[in-house]
């Protein structure tokens, strides 16, 4: 595990809006990491995610764009209907290959190429959801070196997504939304 | 960042040297992440040990390119995907282009045919596919050939019938094919127009003048330079005004060709080649 991360993944299912209004907008203006967040979102072309969040928030929200170099202080959000991927040049991709789990875009998929990325200094987050998207990708994270949170099953708004997490990932670290808002603070 | 490299990225890297070197095909610019995982998939599904192990079977057995093919070029499309592309070529574009005696369509990345299908029926409703040559071209010859025959499952028609007409559809898609034994078989009146052609927007070159060429989701696999290396190619391709159109989710915003492009159709990602 390591104490000083270079980015953040998210991911998020069903309840995810909740979730989320508690952690990000918490985050100080002077955040310095990067934050990458799939949540599972209808395919329709436009989503309201990153306004939404803007408008929350003191760090900056966008809609992530293929291509896009990764700054910090920014929370990416993945695009309806198009997997989010990190690259290992320090910049993001866009992918409309299969949908992994019924979803696209898919928390496995980004994790995955983000635990290629960065490795021991990534910090991986499972939130609220009904499904399993994240669990194998939370492994990859760990098998990288990385540090795994998973939101608490019991105070989740559906608790299928954190569960799977942590079935795969028994020593993830298990946390209730305001101790992981806590722990970003201080990251 | 900048950890010594894997193992497993040395033998990705040789695969790909392997596969231009040998078969040229020329992967070594694509957006490694999606690379990366579907080379794995590959070697996983394929049954071997390891990365080097496929790219040995691959050397020495050209049967296993279209199959390794298969997993590295994304092969997921529909018709009319995004419907308000299309309501914008019929709206915006196919007007200027009604003022062109004859009119070369090209649609880069036409993986099993379903954007150029939509072009074409979209051109027909319009009353333009009688003076319009269309190219469609692809590195994947399966896809290649699917495209050609023009046959898709019964189950997609659904979605294709809702984009169709949620892109302004004049007619019934339903008046484009036959349906029997689970698929449906598209009209082959619709390919008396296209020329079906291997072309890679990597390695190949520009191959006819253009009033407006269709690709969409293939340049997010590339890199930045790559990107810009197919850009260039439709910038020398096009006509002048001609029109260029991009996936729901690419744009020239990062290109060094931008400036030969001005938008068109912003929020649809249609952009117009300028009058020089
Ligand atoms: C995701 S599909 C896009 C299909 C369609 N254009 C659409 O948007 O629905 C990507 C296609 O690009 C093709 N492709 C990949 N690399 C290419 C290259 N270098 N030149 C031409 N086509 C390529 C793939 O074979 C695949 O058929």
């Amino acid at each position: 595990m390591n104490a000083s991360p270079k980015a953040i993944v998210i991911g998020a299912s069903a309840g995810a809006l909740d979730a989320l209004s508690v952690i990000l907008p918490a985050l100080p203006a002077s955040f310095k990491l990067p934050l990458m967040v799939v949540v599972h979102i209808p395919p329709d072309k436009h989503s309201i995610l990153a306004e939404l969040f803007q408008a929350k928030c003191r760090i900056t929200a966008v809609e992530a764009e293929d291509k896009e170099p990764i700054m910090g202080g920014t929370a990416y959000f993945a695009p309806p209907d198009y997997h989010l991927l990190v690259e290992t040049n320090g910049t993001l991709s866009l992918s409309s290959e299969e949908p992994v789990l019924f979803s696209r875009p898919s928390i496995d998929v980004l994790f995955e190429s983000a635990a290629d990325a960065y490795g021991p200094d990534l910090t991986a987050i499972v939130l609220t959801g009904a499904n399993e998207d994240g669990a194998k990708g939370l492994a990859c994270v760990v098998e990288a070196g990385g540090t795994a949170i998973v939101q608490n099953p019991q105070d989740a708004f559906a608790s299928a997504m954190p569960e799977s997490a942590i079935a795969i990932c028994p020593d993830a670290q298990v946390m209730s939304l305001a101790a992981i808002a806590a722990y970003l603070q201080k990251v | 960042m900048s950890a010594p490299e894997k193992v497993e990225d040395i033998e990705i890297r040789l695969l790909l040297e392997a596969l231009y070197h040998q078969y040229h095909y020329d992967f070594r610019n694509y957006a490694m992440a999606s690379v990366k995982r579907r080379l794995k998939q590959a070697r996983e599904q394929l049954g071997f040990a390891t990365i080097s192990a496929l790219q040995e079977s691959v050397l020495h057995n050209p049967a296993m390119v279209p199959r390794l093919l298969g997993y590295l070029t994304v092969q997921v499309s529909e018709m009319f995907r995004d419907p308000s592309y299309f309501r914008a070529i019929r709206e915006k574009v196919v007007p200027h282009l009604r003022t062109y005696p004859s009119l070369k369509v090209w649609v880069a990345g036409c993986s099993g045919g379903e954007e150029l299908y939509s072009l074409v029926i979209l051109f027909r409703e319009e009353g333009l596919e009688e003076r319009t040559l269309f190219y469609a071209t692809d590195i994947n010859q399966e896809a290649l050939q699917i495209a050609e025959a023009g046959i898709y499952n019964l189950d997609r028609i659904q979605l294709f019938t809702e984009n169709h007409r949620k892109s302004g559809g004049k007619s019934s898609l339903s008046d484009y094919y036959t349906a029997a034994y689970g698929r449906a078989s598209f009209d082959k009146t619709l390919r008396q127009q296209v020329v079906f052609s291997d072309h890679s927007l990597v390695t190949d070159a520009v191959f006819a003048e253009m009033h407006l060429i269709s690709c969409r989701n293939v340049m997010i696999y590339f890199d930045r330079p790559l990107q810009d290396r197919a850009l260039g190619l439709f910038r020398e391709s096009l006509a002048r005004k001609g029109f260029l159109g991009l996936g729901a989710k690419e744009s020239l915003r990062f290109s060094q060709h931008a400036d030969a492009f001005n938008d068109f159709v912003r929020e649809e990602k249609i952009y117009q080649r300028d009058g020089r």
